[in-house]
């Protein structure tokens, strides 16, 4: 069979229904196959889109998310995406286009060393050299981009290699990868010391992150913290994995996280890391976090235990499989639950003392904290958000309180503003039954606007809830807070028109500047059938608290 | 509370994280095209300086060799291989340990070599065993291989003759033993 054809059916023997994408001139044969594959490919706008809208499916459906782009230009447009689904472990596998094998280093057309550009942005990458084995890489990079640390992996395929004519018959085994066997069980003598050091521990936290959700192990998780009466934090990525509505929750903890979560960890004797990496909106100044803490750290990837903050007792294990066992080992020792009431009356100080707070609007003013409320209600706090880089990002995480994993789709480690329209539409593909929510901002929905084009042309009704203050508004609050209120870069001008703008589109548009009338207007929003967007006009100059200054310590948090 | 109090937390401790000293890292990698870039991509993206880098074939022509060496007292070993090891293409990492392993290098030094001087070279050559490998009217060419310090000191020797060129291998290392 022709090997553009054996990469349709390599596709399908993984499982996969959708691909976002755009074609040119060096992935014709891919898409002259696609013509006869049984698969919905989602014609995209811009490739950057199409791999945003990859990792919305991915992070939406826990399944791998599939992008195509041609050779040169729509490889390169692919970057920002492999970037962010490297720095927040999104299963995804990228299938560029390549010139001619003969044409491979003589500055051809569309020519670009696509695989030498991506080198540290990616999981693996494959440079296909003969035809037999564009199938065998598909597979291979199915299996790296979904087992172990999920991540992006990209494979090039030359257009003449795809028009040769293979034999192809899918695989009968797991794929055997001889540098790649990720260590899975944990350590069990590791798992019973850990246990045994919760179990002495008078002021413990869970910390957990977006390994959690990755490894599909909130269940496991919950059974862990509430195995006792630990109080459990989470990082940006982590939120849902743990029900935000429960007693033992203490929010989001890190630069905008809660002044208990932060306080907590400052003066916790023993944190619990899971599926978190310790990144530096977490630390903030690394000499001073957690200075009374021992460090217990789970991750699937070795090298992340030890990278920022050494780990007193390191497990190296998929979370799904060492929660259970580390909950099993702590329930056979003898504890006493009472030890931890000294550290919860401390805890329940702090949040009486210090809730996530706003200051009411005036009349008819629209908080974007209260918007963030008005859409939890308008939706029952049960849809799947989707968000854009910036204050907005943090308003939700703080506000909309998720309950469930994967309702929370952000980009966390790369800040990609422009990501949450497509991956709107890739969530929305990935679930078509659930409702699909785009809290954007104004600064970043216009770096991908282009794709309400897509949401219309393929009929994907997401919903876009604009939170526009008319300025970079994270930018400003720091040029107002550390730069002396010099203004650069920060204001957006009247220009565009959102509603014209996605009439334009094809799509609906509404425009909100009355807190009074926020309910309505969001409910006519959700309650159209197809693609929406619902221009809010939130205060302008808000910023977003509480807050750790950057370089600082948890226990300089202001606002 | 019975058996959780053999584990204090007060008793716990991390294990140093910076070494001190030089590490030579002999790397198994697939023999496939772009590994040594996806290894020297990581070292430089991580801030990881790698003070020598020898690469070649070895018994077995699907898999190459690589040799590094790099300083433990700037950079934490443990985690330069944990990097390594997430490459797909690394399929095993030694950190050799001086007594366990055989570390030699190799280097070719032309020396500017005029008539009343060369008795002398061609005796230190002898002293450190080193070779003549090519001799022409102003200047000779010797070949020398053994440990990093032996070759530092020849080097040393040999300067004050007026060193026109020189270019080392980098340290390659086998482990002792059978295994």
């Amino acid at each position: 069979m022709r090997a553009a054809d054996a990469l349709m059916e390599s596709l399908k023997h993984e499982g996969v229904d959708h691909i976002f994408g755009i074609p040119g001139g060096a992935n014709l044969p891919t898409y002259d196959a696609l013509v006869d594959a049984d698969l919905r490919h989602v014609q995209v706008m811009h490739e950057q889109a199409g791999g945003h809208a990859a990792e919305g499916y991915a992070h939406a459906s826990g399944k791998v998310g599939v992008a195509f782009g041609t050779s040169g230009p729509g490889a390169t447009n692919l970057v920002t995406a492999i970037a962010d689904a490297m720095m927040d472990s999104v299963p995804t596998v990228f299938i560029t286009g390549q010139v001619r094998t003969e044409l491979i280093g003589t500055d051809g057309f569309q020519e670009a060393d696509i695989v030498g550009v991506t080198l540290p942005i990616v999981k693996h990458s494959l440079l296909c050299t003969e035809a037999d084995h564009i199938p065998q890489y598909i597979h291979e990079a199915f299996h790296i981009a979904s087992t172990g640390r999920p991540g992006p992996v990209l494979v090039d395929v030359p257009t003449d290699l795809s028009k040769e004519e293979i034999e192809y018959s899918p695989p009968t085994g797991p794929v055997e990868l001889p540098g790649y066997r990720p260590n899975l069980e944990g350590n069990s003598k590791q798992i019973r010391i850990a246990a045994k050091a919760v179990a002495n521990a008078r002021r413990p936290i869970v910390y957990s992150g977006g390994g959690v959700v990755n490894a599909n192990a909130s269940e496991e998780l919950r059974e862990f913290v509430t195995c006792d009466n630990f109080p459990i934090t989470s990082t940006l990525m982590g939120l849902g994995a743990f029900p935000a509505d429960h007693p033992q929750w203490l929010g989001m903890l890190g630069m905008h996280g809660t002044r208990t979560a932060n306080y907590g960890m400052d003066e916790a004797d023993l944190i619990i890391a899971i599926g978190a990496r310790f990144d530096d909106r977490i630390t903030g100044k690394l000499s001073e976090f957690a200075p009374n803490a021992k460090f217990i750290h789970i991750d699937i990837d070795p090298a992340e235990i030890s990278k920022n903050v050494p780990a007193h007792i390191p497990i190296v294990g998929d979370a799904k499989r060492v929660l259970p066992k580390l909950t099993r080992e702590y329930r056979s020792l003898q504890t006493d639950t009472a030890r931890l009431e000294g550290w919860w009356s401390r805890i329940k100080a702090w949040q009486d003392e210090y809730p996530l707070t706003y200051e009411p609007g005036t009349e008819g003013e629209i908080k974007p904290q209260f918007m963030v409320e008005m859409m939890h209600k308008v939706t029952g706090g049960d849809a799947i958000i989707t968000s854009d880089v910036g204050q907005h990002q943090m308003w939700a995480a703080q506000y909309y309180g998720f309950n469930k994993p994967r309702r929370w789709i952000n980009s966390g480690g790369l800040g990609t503003m422009g990501f949450g329209l497509p991956s709107a539409i890739g969530a929305k593909v990935a679930c078509p039954d659930e409702e699909v929510v785009c809290l954007a901002g104004d600064g970043s929905l216009i770096m991908n606007i282009q794709e309400l084009a897509t949401a219309v042309n393929q009929d994907v009704p997401v919903k876009i809830f604009l939170q526009n203050n008319g300025y970079m508004g994270m930018v400003r609050q720091w040029q107002e807070l550390f730069w002396d209120e010099r203004y650069s870069g920060v204001e957006n001008g009247p220009s565009p028109d959102w509603v014209k703008l996605a009439e334009a589109f094809g799509a609906k548009g509404l425009r909100c500047d009355d807190s009074a009338d926020l309910e309505e207007m969001m409910e006519a929003t959700i309650a159209h059938d197809g693609p929406a967007l619902l221009d809010v006009r939130t205060s302008p100059r808000e910023n977003c608290y509480p807050m750790i200054p950057a370089g600082n310590a948890a226990r300089d948090m202001v606002g | 509370m019975g058996a959780a109090d053999m584990v204090r937390l007060e008793d716990l401790h991390v294990s140093r994280t910076l070494s001190g000293r030089k590490h030579v890292l002999s790397i198994l990698v697939e023999n496939r095209p772009g590994v040594l870039a996806r290894v020297s991509g990581l070292f430089s993206r991580r801030g990881f300086n790698i003070d020598t880098l020898a690469v070649g074939p070895t018994e077995d022509p699907a898999i190459s060799r690589i040799t590094l060496t790099l300083d433990g007292a700037v950079h934490p070993i443990d985690q330069v291989t944990k990097q390594l090891h997430k490459l797909i293409n690394v399929l095993k990492i030694r950190d050799m340990e001086p007594d366990d392993s055989v570390a030699r290098e190799m280097a070719l030094f032309k020396v500017s070599a005029a008539v009343e001087n060369r008795a002398e070279i061609v005796q230190f050559a002898e002293i450190f065993r080193a070779k003549i490998v090519d001799v022409s009217r102003r200047a000779l060419i010797v070949e020398v291989t053994g440990s990093h310090d032996k070759i530092e000191a020849f080097e040393s020797m040999l300067r004050p003759h007026g060193l026109l060129e020189m270019v080392r291998t980098g340290e390659v290392a086998l482990a002792r033993g059978g295994d």
